[in-house]
């Protein structure tokens, strides 16, 4: 099976795509990872909570059950070895209703079916103890220490980037178009060239069913379902410590109030089941609704310290747990589907999973030069003084700051545009390294950036784009 | 006969005038003080403005010096005198005050610079 | 540590202003740290004419403005340091900064002025719906862009807000080649100055709609469009009344923000309206030492009177110094806004320490028609100005007299009344 050019080809790069593409390096196969987008983490990664599950929600003997409980501790780990930011921080299960009381029981049984550790179940007064801002109305919580949150773009970054430094290939701006079981493997057409493989994996998030159908009689539909949230300053972001869910029940499933790795406040999201993969519009009936009924949790979200809004699509299918595997009517074809909550979790099990499964179909050996480490980006302002002080010295474009709000200098923004899988837009040198996610929204920062980029990147500044083809910024 | 609505903006209670032009003859009415009446006259028979904008300069340490109209300009001729500013590259060093174009788009004002932008350090 | 006597935290017309002011009243050692490439601020992008009719009589644009206060700060030899941010004030003044030359640097200060302007309201926090696409810029981006970089942002524009960036951007696109289609303005009246809504859109023959708001911005990768609507009393969109202008950018002009982050830090008591620090007679904050003016204390409406209210600073602040950083304090006096004025500036006054005039300034609510503005000392009526009109987007002022006040005072209020 040598006369095709790539061992796997993974279709997409996002959290889901790049960790199988991870996963995958460890192994001798010649993987290449091909992406619609100008970046990693365009689509479903980039909006949603960031949330890392403890994993007491899925179903019992679930595949989203078993991938969330280990990927839960995976990402722990992961953190350390990849460099993003994580944080341990817990999260609590409100009931407002001493009727629903059974409900959070069995939640908190269904937890420990699933291996949850640390599960504990509170009073109104005692999670109220642990978190003042909650409403007085709450009767009881189920309180999940294993939990945390994550950067969803930092870790989808993280994984790729390690991908990438172990040899992995990435072509962005490359739709796949058509792929075709051909007797050696797959022939694969996109709008950037064609391309041929033993494997395919399919992580095309809410395009999985695209993908997939491709190649199978057995259809797919993934349903977008969009979420709306809004972001608050950090100077609120110490608002609540855990993550704040709420029991599902009369009211439906209940939107969350969670600190973000960064340090932010965000509150959502809503569900909306969408006919368009592209639509993640905000809409102001969405953000009044998800603004409404966090006040039933934390009765004091500072709602005027809002920074932003956005919005992002899970990939939902209908039977609501992800497809892993080889498509039983196409040989060497692999679903990585209907990765929805608690998808960005998962992520790196599901990579660990998938990419095990691929290498032992083509019985790829280890690799024996991995190197499983990545650096994460030099944040100069968090630096001890001295340390900072040596980097500029050295580095004298440390020290010219172009973010204000997050205090990024020049460097950080080189660094994000120069390095393995950089950054070729403004949206991208956002995802690295936050110039322009502060308070000002980038209204400082965004003509300088513009032309680091264009310096960069040697195109005209007419040319910089936000992020992709057709979001150019200046028209002259 | 011509009636025009105007707001006065000689002081910030902007009086709304009503300015009428019969012939030779131009009645202001709405105004409170005399400024008004003199505002509304010269907006309908003689109006002027000056015009600011920014000229490309080579060599120099900013890409753009800012440039305005010494004086005013009939306000007629702002778009006659902004293309003749586009049309201006002009090399370093400019200073404040510098003459770039004189008596602009036909008009007996000159473009002067309003930033001083020095030669690029080497 | 290295320490100066005055530190003063921007270099913009605020800054400048203090400097010189410090500088003329004895104090030799000052340093001002101004983050861009050269000295004056925003008012280096501002390249439109209507500055400094107070100051020097006579109307200059932004960058001579910003000149004639730079060239002063150079001739008085006074220090200055660009691409330099200050990166945090401690409660005890001490002061770090961070450039390429010098890495991070802490200095002590003896008083600090922090003069660090103000920013814009993004899109982000008017929660405006669509798609997060390009083509949506504050009007002081594209102002920027534009003015330093020579770019235009876009050809076909709306712009929300009537602030007077957007209405000033109005013109300026216009006159290089855009088209602006409309400015929608949230309020029955506009937040801008009146010559402004006439030289700016009158003369281009751009509508101003009032009580009109953004509902939806359209595009995916780059605006194609907005709708507007129109909004009722409660500022909330009328259904039904929904209008699309096509567009390829839309720019906002809805609000400026003192910049207040750093006076934070230095553990500044902020008040709620402004936005801006809580200061005393002398624009003395909570902190000891550390005085404040210009757009990072409150937003005004013209630069001269950011120059005066800074060199006000800039004298207190050399008294503060050369009393060894210990003023006797006499008591304090509450001054309040009520009934139409939003806030003063001061809020608080010390009669032992005020100047025989002390100028109050402060913004009204809403649009007022004759009306007066009523000054009580302790609930007693002293003073009645009538005003011909007052609006929100300009800025009012009072004086208030140290003979006038009563020794047993403890409240000032200020109201609009009839």
């Amino acid at each position: 099976m040598k006369v095709n050019e790539y061992d796997v080809a993974v279709i997409g790069a996002g959290v889901t795509g790049s960790a199988i593409a991870r996963y995958l390096a460890r192994y001798e196969l010649k993987t290449v990872v091909l992406e619609k987008e100008e970046d990693v983490s365009s689509g479903t990664t980039k909006a949603n909570s960031g949330i890392v599950h403890a994993g007491f929600d899925a179903a019992p003997g679930s595949m989203m059950a078993k991938m969330n409980v280990k990927g839960c501790a995976m990402i722990k780990e992961l953190s350390k070895t990849l460099d993003f930011p994580y944080r341990n921080n817990g999260s609590m299960v409100l009931c407002f209703d001493e009727a629903e009381i059974p409900n959070l029981k069995a939640l908190y049984e269904r937890g420990i079916t699933n291996g949850v550790k640390e599960l504990k179940l509170l009073t109104g007064d005692e999670a109220r103890a642990m978190e003042p801002a909650i409403s007085d109305a709450v009767v009881a919580a189920l309180w999940a220490p294993t939990a945390g949150i994550v950067c969803p773009f930092s870790l989808c970054i993280a994984l790729a980037e390690n991908a990438a430094d172990n040899g992995v290939e990435f072509k962005f701006l490359t739709e796949v178009e058509n792929i075709e079981k051909t007797a050696e493997g797959f022939r694969i057409s996109t709008n950037n060239g064609e391309i041929t493989a033993n494997t395919v994996v399919n992580a095309a998030g809410v395009y999985a069913d695209k993908i997939h159908n491709m190649v199978s009689a057995d259809k797919l539909t993934i349903t977008p379902r969009r979420g709306e949230y809004v972001l608050m300053d950090k100077e609120v972001g110490d608002l609540v410590s855990a993550t704040i869910f709420q029991l599902p029940g009369k009211l439906g499933k209940g939107v969350l109030v969670t600190p973000t790795a960064h340090g932010n406040l965000l509150v959502g999201p809503n569900a909306q089941d969408l006919d368009d993969k592209e639509d993640t519009e905000t809409t102001q009936a969405g953000m009044d609704d998800i603004k409404k009924r966090a006040l039933l949790s934390v009765p004091g979200v500072p709602y005027n310290k809002m920074i932003t809004s956005f919005a992002g699509l899970r990939a939902h299918e209908a039977r609501h747990d992800f497809i892993l595997g080889e498509v039983s009517d196409c040989e060497g074809f692999f679903d990585a589907a209907g990765i929805e909550s608690p998808g960005l979790t998962s992520a790196p099990a599901i990579g660990e999973y998938m990419a095990d499964m691929i290498a032992e179909k083509l019985s790829a050996k280890q690799k024996e030069n991995f190197n499983p480490e990545r650096k994460g980006f030099i944040e100069v302002a968090k630096l001890p003084r001295e340390e900072r002080a040596r980097l500029i010295k050295e580095r004298p474009e440390y020290g010219r700051i172009v973010c204000r709000c997050e205090n990024i200098s020049e460097g950080e923004i080189l660094d994000a545009i120069n390095r393995t899988l950089g950054a070729r837009s403004l949206d991208g040198v956002k995802r690295r390294v936050r110039q322009g996610m502060g308070r000002c929204q980038a209204g400082f920062c965004t003509p300088r950036t513009m032309e680091l980029l264009a310096r960069e990147l040697k195109i005209p500044m007419t040319e910089v784009r936000k992020n992709r083809p057709g979001s150019e910024l200046l028209k002259g | 006969m011509e009636i025009r609505e105007l707001t006065c903006i000689r002081c910030p209670i902007g009086c709304q005038l009503t300015v009428t032009v019969d012939g030779d003859n131009v009645r202001v009415e709405g105004n409170n003080c005399p400024r008004g009446a003199e505002y509304g006259a010269k907006e309908v028979t003689n109006p002027t403005r000056t015009v600011t904008s920014s000229v490309r300069v080579e060599g120099g340490e900013l890409p753009l010096v800012s440039v305005k109209t010494a004086t005013d300009i009939p306000k007629d001729k702002i778009f006659a005198v902004m293309e003749e500013i586009r049309a201006l590259t002009v090399k370093a060093p400019v200073h404040t005050g510098d003459v770039l174009i004189r008596g602009v788009a036909g008009t007996d004002s000159d473009i002067v610079a309003t930033k001083t932008v020095l030669y690029t350090k080497p | 540590m290295d320490r100066h006597d005055l530190i003063i935290i921007g270099g913009g017309p605020a800054g400048l202003a203090a400097a010189l002011s410090a500088r003329e009243n004895g104090i030799e050692d000052i340093l001002i740290l101004e983050r861009d490439v050269r000295l004056g601020g925003i008012l280096n992008q501002c390249i439109h004419n209507g500055f400094g009719l107070h100051t020097f009589k006579e109307e200059l644009t932004g960058p001579e403005y910003a000149e004639r206060y730079a060239k002063r700060v150079i001739e008085a030899g006074i220090p200055y340091k660009l691409n330099t941010i200050c990166a945090d004030i401690s409660p005890d003044r001490e002061v770090t900064y961070v450039n390429a030359e010098e890495g991070c640097v802490t200095v002590k200060a003896g008083a600090v002025i922090l003069a660090m302007g103000c920013r814009e309201r993004p899109r982000g926090a008017l929660g405006l719906p669509g798609f997060r696409q390009a083509g949506v810029y504050t009007a002081g981006t594209a102002q920027r862009l534009m003015n330093i970089e020579g770019y235009l942002v876009g050809k076909e524009v709306v712009i929300l807000g009537s602030g007077d960036i957007g209405l000033i951007m109005a013109r300026r696109m216009t006159l290089e080649g855009a088209k602006v289609k409309v400015v929608a303005e949230l309020m029955p009246y506009s937040g801008g100055l009146k010559r402004n809504i006439v030289q700016c859109l009158d003369d281009f023959n751009i509508p101003l709609r009032l009580s009109h708001t953004v509902t939806r911005v359209h595009g995916k990768e780059r605006v194609e469009g907005v709708t507007i609507s129109e909004v009722g009393a409660d500022r909330r969109p009328i259904p039904g009344t929904e209008e699309f202008y096509s567009c390829d950018t839309l720019l906002l002009s809805c609000g400026l923000l003192p910049e207040n982050e750093l006076s934070k830090s230095a553990g500044v008591r902020l008040s709620r309206v402004t936005g801006g620090a809580e200061v005393n007679e002398s624009l003395e904050t909570s902190v000891p030492g550390v005085f404040s003016c210009g757009n990072v204390l409150h937003v005004h409406d013209l630069v001269d009177y950011v120059s005066e209210e800074a060199s006000r600073a800039g004298k207190n602040a050399a008294a503060f110094i050369k009393a060894g950083g210990m003023r006797e304090r006499g008591r304090v006096i509450t001054l309040k806004g009520e009934g139409g004025v939003r806030y003063t500036v001061p809020q608080t006054i010390d009669p032992k320490n005020m100047e025989d005039k002390l100028t109050v300034r402060f913004r009204v609510g809403d649009v007022y028609k004759g009306k007066s503005l009523a000054v009580y000392y302790n609930g007693v009526e002293v003073r009645r100005v009538r005003k011909r009109v007052m609006a929100p987007g300009e800025m009012e002022e009072l004086v208030i007299t140290r003979a006038s006040i009563p020794e047993d005072t403890d409240e000032i209020i200020i109201r609009v009344e009839d």
